[in-house]
């Protein structure tokens, strides 16, 4: 062993010396150039440029560089000089240079063991948390009452048809989204009558899990076929369809431009997916043009990121119609994708109730998802989205009201299915909701202190106050005098519409008159000139 | 906690890591085939993207057929499963006229109200005709009906509580009211096993979000002392509140929530208490109340309390059920009160009728012998699962059974198998469990006979061999230990 040993260190002996004697050679060299005392080189450089400030600080920081240069190669002669730098121990002959790095290894190693710097921590001790948690008083779980918190809306006495019952007394509904009038309609009810006796009520779990009824499958294919798209998939309600769609295709990274408009359940569903979120102006396709053009520009990689617009067929707050046509125009040019719901323009709009594409002559290809409750026209209930196979298939396991919520119950789905067909049997319906809007639109035309603020063949008319009185806690007020004076003494039901605290939609609240099919031209006279009457006293009462 | 043997792991590992390469290569290939064909995006970025989509293609839809079986009848004890195949290897499939009689071990019917009632389909028929099936219209509208008040009064009554609210469906009321109750500045303390719409809500609501470890009442108080202790992240103001949110019967394991101790915590440390009985109301509890019955809390310990008409009570929608004052402020500002249209009439009456037989005010007993027969049901099934070496997850009582799978290739294998000899089972991966722990899920109801039981029992037994998921067989590997021991001897 010790023959082994003594080879390699015969090695490292010579390796030693030869290295040794190069940095001697180096550092004498150095010590011969004899480098110019500091005195000279401020000299020099006072000389060489005696006007720049700036070559003068520069110099001074060179010069002080070289000097500590200088300073540290005359400590490492210095050791070489030293005393024991000839030693030789243990065979290895102890050069200044070896004392040297044995110095910095001494250093670093004290470094080392050293803990890096850290504030002092001083964790809280069991007894300071007990005192935080003990003196820790939360809020209360909501907030006070307030009178505006008790009011209950009517009670119904049966079913939301055109005429309902209220206290006893039969009204006339301008409350309920029954476009086509088909709450009670004959067909819808048998239907429903057989599945509650095949399948029961509830589908007993999700669609994933035994949860898919023949019907369900009959009823997306029916939807599709019906609007002429390649695929459609069923929610089982009709708030959850957009706020699932839009995480389902939307991420983190994803840019979404938004009407400001948009109901809650589209608010929900844009702050869920983790988009960044743009909004425009209210129907304002000057609006979205600017804002496209602005994300074109500003994302050098917007080929890469999805972009998406969002909007409504017919605005549920406002009873506008999106201008589709203009839109699709914008979406070809800047390359976005479209989303549209169709709650409210589903089965109303068009000459035969295929919504908003069939009202512009759109072809429906060029929508890439749409979405719609089938709580309104088809007087079930749910929500259906459709749009071709690869966006439906992605929605079957991605979208989280889907795969994670019981299904539809199957007697709403046939319900739907016997809407749709009754709705293709019968395309006057579609033809009355727009005769009656018209009616209702002549007949408030000199409505005092009101102006309709909806779009003409929007079966959603909005009544939005001329002028604005002091707040809109009064306005809320005021309407919702209205609102009751008409149904306590003209048998008139009519709402107001009313906003949840998470809602951020900026358009003001006003009246909100849902036109149906089944009202009759009788219906629509009362409505105005109660309308008047009741507008005019309580707008006096008020002054 | 589920431990698993590390033999499981590695092969469950080795499969994942197996169909993902071929997954990829497959991808790989096509890219370089795709080359030619020119590119249909025109501009735009692929609609769907990254590994979801790639899960989808590649692993889901190779056992597609498992999942979302149609059905056509009521989802009973037994139904008529419809037939599909397919042409082009899974990826699409088409339904069939044939139908085969399945027995079903998959539906959350606990109660058995799921098919026709001789006490429920009258009435519920009877309400269609009279409030017609939608009211197209949200509840602060024109939604409400006698009925919809009705079914609220009667809704708090049974579940032990001054008033109640409800909607038209379970997911939406807890993604709709978690973020009336909390918002920024306030901290959500949740299970780390909670539904999806749970975590929906508390995301939508703005508030921090903490997780506890699944049903372990130390760790939420853990939770809880660092929470209050640090107070908001960044600012350390105290916060507004805190809601711990738990489930009664957790759908994916089986397991009923440690209540008592959770209440006692939270009550301890001021925190609200918000308990999601979507499984475990009408399945569990003397008379069907739900968790708060069976483990003994004081409902007015548990400040809110939701839960789902799709389960025990076959109809559809969701309950809040709370102090009068927290309703009425629901009623005001909640998104789904204001916004989502009302809970379908004949639904509200199904909800009506079901608790009326649970009560015995149908003047039968027929609801004391379903809660009595789904209890029985269930102990007996998990039981002999257990004895025939299954790993079974949950808790006695608990309708929800599942029997661990782990290796992906055993999802579908442990499906089919058992569809061939009639019996339809659950099995869930990925997405809703995490990835390791595939699973089968069975539900027991209280109409399915003895008969029924045992077959289900013999069939499972059968398959479970063939697959090889009996992690545990107990009692012959022990008798051989003991002959070991005794030859030793």
């Amino acid at each position: 062993m010790g023959q082994k040993q003594q080879k390699p260190r015969t090695f490292t002996q010579t390796q030693l010396t030869a290295r040794i004697q190069n940095s001697r050679s180096v550092n004498h060299s150095g010590a011969d150039a004899d480098p110019p005392s500091p005195t000279q080189h401020r000299a020099t450089a006072a000389a060489l440029a005696p006007n720049a400030l700036e070559s003068k600080s520069l110099k001074l920081v060179m010069e002080a560089a070289t000097s500590m240069l200088q300073v540290s190669v005359d400590w490492v002669t210095r050791a070489f000089e030293a005393p024991f730098s000839g030693a030789v121990v243990f065979g290895v002959p102890i050069g200044g240079h070896l004392f040297v790095e044995g110095l910095l290894f001494v250093v670093i190693l004290y470094l080392l063991t050293q803990k890096s710097y850290a504030p002092p921590k001083r964790p809280l001790t069991k007894k300071e948390i007990d005192e935080l948690c003990d003196e820790w008083t939360p809020e209360p779980l909501i907030p006070a009452m307030t009178e505006e918190m008790q009011r209950e809306p009517p009670k119904l006495e049966s079913a939301a048809g055109p005429h309902t019952i209220i206290n006893g007394k039969e009204v006339v509904n301008f409350a309920s989204a029954n476009y086509l009038g088909l709450v009670g309609h004959e067909k819808l009810l048998n239907s429903c009558t057989s599945a509650l006796e095949k399948y029961g009520v509830g589908s007993c779990g999700p669609r994933g899990f035994y949860g898919t009824i023949d019907v369900h499958l009959d009823c997306e294919s029916r939807i599709a076929n019906f609007l002429g798209t390649p695929d459609s998939i069923l929610y089982s309600y009709g708030l959850s369809t957009m706020f699932s769609t839009i995480p389902a295709f939307c991420k983190k990274g994803d840019i979404i431009v938004v009407d400001e408009g948009v109901h809650w359940g589209i608010q929900n569903g844009l702050y869920l997916s983790r988009s960044k979120i743009v909004y425009f102006k209210h129907n304002n396709m000057r609006s979205l043009e600017s804002t496209l053009e602005k994300i074109t520009n500003e994302n050098k990689r917007a080929k890469q990121i999805r972009r998406y617009i969002v909007i409504e067929g017919v605005y549920q707050n406002s009873g506008q119609i999106a201008p589709l046509d203009e839109i699709i125009k914008l979406k070809e040019k800047y390359r976005f994708r479209l989303l549209m719901d169709e709650s409210n323009s589903f089965g109303v709009l068009g000459s035969s109730g295929r919504g908003v594409t069939e009202y512009y002559g759109v072809p429906v290809e060029k929508i890439d998802i749409i979405t719609a409750a089938m709580g309104h026209a088809l007087a079930a209930e749910g929500g259906f989205c459709t749009g071709n196979a690869r966006v439906i298939d992605h929605q079957r396991l991605s979208s989280s009201g889907y795969v994670f919520s019981a299904s539809l119950p199957p007697y709403l789905a046939s319900a739907a299915i016997s809407a749709i067909d009754v709705l293709e049997e019968n395309p006057n319906l579609v033809k009355k909701v727009k005769e009656n809007v018209a009616l209702l639109w002549a007949g408030l035309s000199d409505l005092q202190g009101f102006e309709i603020a909806s779009n003409p063949h929007s079966p959603i008319v909005f009544l939005k106050l001329a002028n604005s009185i002091n707040t809109s806690k009064s306005d809320m007020q005021l309407l919702q005098d209205i609102v009751d004076k008409l149904l306590e003494e003209h048998s008139i039901f009519v709402v107001c519409s009313k906003r949840s605290t998470l809602d951020k939609c900026p358009i003001p609240i006003g009246i909100r008159l849902f036109v149906s099919a089944g009202h009759s031209e009788s219906d629509l006279n009362k409505l105005c000139q109660s309308l008047k009457i009741v507008v005019s006293s309580v707008l006096k009462n008020r002054c | 906690m589920i431990t698993i043997p590390y033999l499981t792991a590695l092969t469950t590992y080795f499969s994942y890591g197996l169909l993902f390469v071929f997954g990829q290569l497959r991808d790989l290939f096509r890219k370089i085939f795709d080359r030619w064909t020119s590119s249909n995006l025109e501009g735009y970025a692929p609609i769907c993207l990254g590994l979801e989509d790639f899960y989808i293609r590649r692993l889901y839809l190779r056992i597609q057929d498992c999942f979302g079986r149609p059905i056509a009848s009521a989802p009973d004890a037994w139904f008529d499963m419809v037939e599909r195949y397919s042409n082009d290897h899974n990826k699409t499939l088409k339904r069939t006229e044939n139908v085969a009689r399945c027995l079903n071990l998959g539906s959350y019917n606990y109660l058995g109200f799921a098919a026709a009632d001789e006490y429920c389909t009258p009435r519920v028929i009877e309400s269609l005709k009279q409030y017609s099936a939608s009211t197209c219209s949200p509840r602060v509208e024109a939604g409400t009906t006698v009925l919809h008040s009705e079914l609220e009064d009667c809704v708090a009554k049974f579940v032990g509580k001054p008033a109640s609210l409800v909607f038209g469906m379970g997911y939406v009321t807890n993604s709709a009211i978690i973020p009336v109750l909390i918002g920024k500045g306030g901290l959500i303390i949740s299970d780390s096993l909670n539904h999806s719409s749970i975590v929906n809500g508390a995301r939508g609501s703005g508030a921090t979000i903490r997780v506890f470890q699944h049903n372990t009442p130390s760790d939420l108080e853990k939770v809880l002392r660092e929470g209050i202790a640090e107070g908001q992240p960044r600012t350390h103001r105290p916060w507004k509140k805190i809601i711990v949110v738990v489930e009664g019967i957790y759908s994916m394991e089986g397991e009923l929530c440690n209540l008592p101790e959770i209440v006692a915590i939270c009550k301890k440390y001021k925190a609200y208490v918000y308990l999601d009985e979507a499984h475990s109301i009408g399945a569990v509890g003397k008379t069907g109340r739900g968790v708060c019955e069976l483990l003994g809390v004081d409902t007015a310990d548990v400040d809110v309390m939701m839960g789902t008409f799709t389960k025990s009570f076959g109809s559809s929608g969701g309950y809040i059920a709370g102090s009068k004052e927290l309703i009425q402020y629901l009623k005001y500002t909640c998104p789904a009160h204001l916004y989502g249209t009302s809970i379908s009439p004949p639904s509200a009456q199904q909800i009506m009728s079901a608790i009326q037989v649970l009560l015995g005010e149908d003047g039968s007993s027929r609801g004391a012998q379903k809660l009595a027969r789904i209890r029985e049901n269930s102990n007996f099934f998990r039981s002999e699962l257990q004895k025939m070496g299954f790993e079974v997850l949950g808790d006695n009582d608990s309708p929800v059974m599942p029997i661990m799978l782990y290796n992906p290739s055993k999802i579908p294998a442990f499906s089919r198998e058992c569809l061939k000899q009639n019996v339809a089972v659950v099995v869930v991966g990925f997405p809703a469990t995490p990835l390791l722990l595939a699973r089968a899920r069975i539900c027991i109801s209280a109409s399915h006979s003895r008969e029924d039981l045992v077959r289900a029992l013999e069939v499972i037994s059968n398959v479970g061999d063939l697959i090889g998921i009996k992690y545990f067989p107990a009692e012959p590997k022990k008798e051989h230990r003991e002959d070991g021991a005794v030859k030793l001897d």
